[in-house]
């Protein structure tokens, strides 16, 4: 069933209100007597707490949906229609609603799945974005899931502990350097330049590598 | 752009270097750069040391620094790594040409095959059974002290020793101290000479070899997992090898552990649960040919090890440790390695060991003539007796307290007497193996961890072993056990 503009416009703030922002239910009080929440009700995206809105599971995908539709849209005519800055919300508003699956994902795939929307918003994934990084997941991934034999080059190493960083470099994992895993259990071992070192999952998982 | 960007990082660094060497005023006894390297890959000493000399101008370099810091968004050390890193690979790269090979090379397939679980455990055991048990148990605790002990002591020695002294010293008591049933000679050195020392010498043989070959950081990969469960990380394989040897030796190893949780942990575990080869090799004498008796008290020892690890790795403050090790490659022993290693352990075990058992004797013979000795057997023969352990195992336990081997010797001399069961000689060698550190562990346990924590430890071990006693004890009458 299509909804209203009017209804995608309710369930796009409600879901930026309670699911993006986390500020809880959201009260009626504006939308009170408004048609759209009756159709919303009537299709089971919403439901009534007191005086405030709630999602239903169905509602809330959807919300999330539109936003999704909304905030590559704005991308698309920012950064390919080239649209002023000011004029974006407005134009891209209407946009949304003719923008559905489909499109969307063609969009998505031609912007390059993009994360966030011209004002710095999260915009959220699909299914078409998910696929994209399997398939970079596919060309660097971290140590602890390489096969054993498998070789590649240190890309990057992530950690937030600074301890294991120094451990790493004492070791001389730096991007660049080759490196081949030898083993992975009991614990993983991997020879870099003319040393071999054994490492548990921890320091492994830090270790990014781009495979060969 | 890549290459751009490198070339602005680069003058970043410089730049910031060139300022901190114009800052720098004292004398350092190394070049200024390397000071300013060392500044900004945060080396905490050097930064108090500088502190200390420059004074004012200190916060003009720390400003320097921040402002080095702000431009990146890892740890300058990291950046500064790499820099080297793009310089040694210019450097090696004009100079070197690898060429592949396409077969392993014969010792990178042997410690292939050392560290896949699959066959590493085989070898490891082989390694004990060859290494521990037939070399140091059978060869070492056996033919050398038996022939030592038996051949050149009791047979020369003692009666010629005890000869001497009774023409020279007319005083019974005196006479006692040097020649007696527990005298400085014909128990102190003869247990040192006769029994510990061919026992310590063939463990340290043994762990040279094994040690020249490059095999305990294989052991520790292959072990890192389990030792994970209590609280350490594989790198404690080494002490704990060690400790095999000496506990007293390794407790000063566990210095190599990285975090203080870790090192505690150790501290524990060898003084409580890690016989030294001194005690495996009279408790391997003396449970020899009771395969059944050998299993109750390695399954009970191990249990302890395990139990006693993971519940101080619940108990003790602090994050799990995280593994790594360089594991070299596998080289032939050299002997030359394995003697010079040996020798300059046999050399600190004795010095640090042999004035101990002088030391014990002379506390003994003291403790007999004061009545105070006497008093304390008849203290312990109630734990014992609960233990179910013969009256005259109380002297070995209180023997136990100078030296856990030298406790453990005397139970040989009980056993030699043909007064203990096979229960009662098991349940000996176990609360033996997890008795109190001899005195020399327990001196080494206060220097490395403090007067607090290693007076707690011994506490806790001296309640703890005779616990499993007790408990052992229970279990072999309610399920009937005859060994």
């Amino acid at each position: 069933m299509e909804l209203s503009d009017m209804a995608e416009e309710i369930l796009e703030t409600m879901w930026v209100h309670t699911v993006e922002e986390e500020k809880g239910h959201m009260e009626l009080s504006v939308a009170r007597g408004e048609p759209a929440i009756d159709e919303l009700l009537k299709a089971d995206y919403i439901k009534l707490a007191g005086e405030k809105l709630a999602f239903t599971e169905k509602g809330r995908g959807e919300g999330r949906a539109i936003v999704r539709r909304h905030r590559l849209a704005e991308r698309l005519f920012t950064d390919i229609l080239d649209i002023k800055k000011n004029l974006v919300h407005p134009v891209s508003c209407r946009f949304e609603h003719l923008l559905h699956e489909g499109i969307e994902e063609n969009i998505c795939i031609l912007l390059g799945h993009p994360r966030t929307c011209p004002h710095g918003r999260a915009i959220p994934e699909g299914e078409c974005c998910r696929k994209s990084r399997e398939v970079i997941d596919k060309i660097i991934s971290p140590l602890d899931k390489l096969k054993a034999n498998q070789k590649g080059r240190v890309a990057y190493i992530h950690t937030k502990d600074p301890k294991r960083l120094q451990k790493l470099m004492a070791m001389g994992v730096l991007p660049g350097m080759t490196i081949t895993l030898i083993q992975r259990f009991p614990s993983y071992v991997f020879q870099i330049g003319q040393s071999q070192f054994a490492v548990d999952k921890d320091l492994a998982e830090a270790i990014f590598i781009r495979l060969a | 752009m890549h290459e751009e960007r490198c070339n602005i990082s680069y003058d970043i660094l410089e730049i910031s270097l060139e300022k901190i060497e114009a800052l720098l005023k004292g004398d350092y006894g190394i070049s200024k750069r390397a000071i300013g390297l060392l500044l900004l890959q945060g080396d905490e000493k050097v930064a108090s040391l500088v502190e200390s000399r420059e004074g004012e101008s200190y916060g003009g370099i720390k400003e320097v620094l921040k402002e080095a810091r702000a431009h990146y968004h890892e740890p300058l050390s990291y950046i500064i790594a790499l820099r080297r890193q793009e310089e040694v690979n210019r450097i090696v790269g004009g100079a070197l040409v690898h060429q592949p090979k396409s077969d392993l090379p014969f010792r990178e397939r042997i410690s292939r095959i050392m560290i896949n679980p699959i066959t590493g455990l085989p070898i490891l055991l082989l390694i004990l059974y060859y290494g521990l048990y037939k070399f140091v148990g059978e060869f070492g605790a056996g033919t050398v002290v038996d022939f030592i002990e038996t051949d050149i002591f009791e047979k020369n020695i003692n009666p010629w020793i005890t000869r001497i002294f009774s023409a020279i010293v007319p005083w019974e008591l005196l006479k006692g101290l040097f020649v007696g049933e527990y005298g400085v000679i014909t128990l102190g050195i003869r247990y040192a000479v006769a029994l510990i020392l061919p026992i310590v010498t063939t463990f340290f043989i043994a762990f040279a070899i094994i040690e020249d070959t490059g095999y305990l950081p294989r052991l520790a990969l292959l072990i890192d997992r389990v030792f994970k469960k209590i609280g350490l990380t594989g790198r404690a394989v080494i002490p704990m090898v060690l400790g095999l040897g000496c506990d007293t030796m390794a407790t000063m190893v566990t210095r190599t552990l990285p975090t203080k949780r870790e090192r505690i942990i150790a501290t524990i575990l060898l003084a409580l649960a890690i016989p030294c080869s001194a005690q495996l090799g009279v408790i391997l004498s003396l449970l020899e040919g009771n395969f059944w008796g050998l299993l109750v008290w390695g399954g009970a020892v191990a249990l302890v090890f395990l139990l006693i690890g993971f519940l101080s790795s619940m108990i003790l403050p602090g994050d799990a440790p995280s593994f790594y090790m360089e594991i070299p490659p596998i080289r032939m022993p050299k002997l030359s390695n394995v003697l010079v290693k040996t020798y300059t352990r046999v050399q600190w075990y004795f010095t640090e060991v042999f004035p101990m058992f002088i030391l014990a004797s002379v506390l003994i013979w003291l403790g007999q003539l004061s009545g105070l000795f006497s008093m304390m057997v008849k203290l312990l023969e109630h734990p014992i007796r609960w233990m179910g352990l013969p009256n005259e195992a109380s002297v070995a336990f209180l023997f136990g307290f100078f030296r856990r081997d030298y406790g453990a010797a005397g139970l040989y001399d009980i056993k030699k007497a043909g007064l203990l069961s096979g229960n009662q000689l098991v349940i000996a060698c176990v609360v033996l193996t997890l008795f109190l550190p001899c005195i020399a562990q327990f001196l080494m346990n206060v220097k490395e961890r403090g007067w607090k924590t290693g007076a707690a430890i011994s506490a806790f071990i001296l309640f703890f072993s005779f616990s499993v006693g007790l408990v052992v004890n229970l279990m072999f009458n309610v399920l009937g056990v005859r060994l």
